[in-house]
């Protein structure tokens, strides 16, 4: 599975080194990273639905690592801009970051991800106590500004975007929906338990 | 004529140094391979006999194979690269374009018969992309003044439009509406396109201009943002009204008729602070966008009084 993760990041690196990623290799790189960025968010998402659809609950033990993948190439996709791009050019990087709303999208999701990765451990899960579970729970927020992000930065073909919005709004949806019934659920066994009562 | 900038980009800022070919050997043996006729022949031996800007010998300019292989051209692809070989249906032989409105001699010109009129020359500009890349390109080509000149424009031309080759059965996206209106259209008020910096441009590197670089002529405005530098014209149309361009259409608080190169003015998602020159290398910093695209001592009196902000 470890492997598996890094695969994406092996094939990168035998690209740069090949010299194969054409004119602008700073921005294939960013893109890249972004790309895959997303999709192991996207993964890390869908592993709740899944059990709740399959019953599989064999696979959560990889949630956190793909979770780890996620702050990986997130990680280095925010170092290809700060360093490979910017050259570490403080004042050059602020101003680009305070002009450009769709980078402060992208800054918001990986502020999220990378919170989330420092506190991934068990202690830090101990340390956190309930507070974990609602740190935990801005990964929502981040996969929304991350696709914001994406979205924002384009001219014009926004397909791509589109289907990681779809995507993303899939798995969100589905929290709401089983969120939804749960609550009536509740409120139906709460109505049941008044009118036993009252009989 | 002779175009002088003050503000040179360092050698060390641009492109790493790339075999940059010996232009005018190149544009001797390159005469032959030229596929436009014999009418273009006259016309470029002509050019071999003028001397180069000033500014050319101090740019460095992008490699061939980096200009070649990174083009917007969406009519065909939004991919920069898949675009140079979807490029290579489009016929471009024999090619005309169609001058009107208010000019004093109408009509449709053969590309050859200009080529004729207005002896080449070398021109090496920076060119600015509004999506914060940058390259610097050895362009052949003549000022688009010579001919407007030779058309004659009438007190009634205070705008040209622009308008490329539209062959919906070689361009995948001109039958997609989901981005851009097709034709592709673009234009400059009339003193912006009787500037001298202002090129009609019909090669680069001495040779022919590639047809996902806009073969066989192609406007080239250097202070303003790439997309203003249209492809494959076909038509030049003066009016007495402000034309809107294809991109001002689509998105008209994104992309204004002016769209010239300026760093304080940013895009309403981006910065256009500064700008990733190609071929520049790893950890190399970012180039300093310049207001006019380092064009400002020659464009700038031609926006005097003007709120740059507000028309951007």
């Amino acid at each position: 599975m470890m492997l598996l993760g890094l695969t994406p990041l092996f094939w990168l690196f035998i690209n740069i080194a090949l010299e194969r990623l054409g004119a602008n290799p700073i921005q294939a790189i960013h893109f890249y990273l972004g790309d895959w960025t997303l999709r192991f968010l996207c993964l890390s998402l869908a592993i709740g639905p899944l059990i709740k659809i399959t019953d599989w609950k064999w696979i959560l033990s990889y949630r956190r690592m793909i979770g780890l993948f996620t702050c990986l190439y997130g990680s280095l996709h925010v170092l290809n801009y700060l360093w490979v791009d910017h050259a570490l050019v403080w004042r050059s990087i602020w101003l680009d970051i305070i002009e450009s709303p769709y980078i402060i999208m992208g800054l918001i999701a990986y502020l999220i991800i990378f919170a989330m990765g420092i506190t991934s451990t068990k202690s830090w899960q101990k340390r956190l106590g309930r507070n974990w579970k609602r740190l935990h729970r801005c990964i929502y927020l981040a996969s929304i500004t991350a696709v914001i992000h994406y979205f924002w930065h384009l001219k014009g073909n926004l397909a791509e975007p589109l289907l990681y919005a779809l995507i993303i709004s899939m798995l969100l949806g589905f929290r709401i929906m089983l969120w939804w019934r749960t609550k009536q659920i509740r409120r139906r066994g709460e109505l049941a338990i008044e009118e036993t009562t009252r009989a | 004529m002779l175009i002088k900038t003050k503000k040179e980009i360092p050698a060390s800022e641009i492109t790493a140094p790339e075999v940059f070919k010996i232009r005018r050997t190149l544009l001797k043996s390159g005469l032959a391979a030229l596929s436009l006729g014999n009418g273009l022949i006259p016309a470029i031996a002509e050019a071999i006999e003028k001397p180069t800007p000033a500014n050319a010998d101090k740019l460095q300019p992008t490699p061939l194979k980096f200009i070649q292989n990174y083009t917007n051209y969406y009519e065909f692809s939004y991919n920069k690269e898949d675009t140079t070989h979807l490029a290579q249906k489009l016929t471009i032989d024999p090619w005309s374009v169609e001058i009107s409105g208010a000019v004093e001699k109408p009509g449709i010109y053969h590309l050859e018969d200009l080529l004729q009129q207005n002896p080449l020359q070398e021109r090496v500009y920076r060119f600015r992309c509004v999506e914060a890349w940058a390259m610097v390109i050895p362009w052949l080509g003549f000022p688009l003044a010579d001919l407007l000149k030779r058309v004659k424009p009438t007190s009634k031309a205070r705008f040209v439009e622009f308008t490329s080759v539209l062959k919906p059965e070689v361009m995948p996206n001109a039958n997609t509406k989901s981005m851009l209106v097709w034709p592709y259209q673009e234009a400059l008020r009339i003193d912006e396109a009787m500037h001298p910096l202002t090129l009609l441009a019909t090669g680069m590197y001495g040779e022919s201009l590639a047809k996902q670089n806009g073969a066989p002529l192609r406007l080239v405005v250097p202070w303003k943002y790439g997309f203003k530098s249209i492809k494959a014209i076909v038509k030049i149309h003066l009016s007495e009204n402000q034309p809107i361009s294809s991109w001002t259409h689509a998105a008209p608080d994104e992309y204004g008729f002016y769209a010239n190169v300026n760093p304080d003015v940013s895009h309403p998602r981006w910065s256009q602070r500064s700008e990733r020159v190609l071929a520049s290398g790893f950890f190399t910093p970012r180039k300093q966008t310049e207001l006019f695209n380092g064009y400002a001592e020659q464009v700038a009196s031609l926006y005097a009084n003007m709120d740059l902000k507000r028309y951007f």
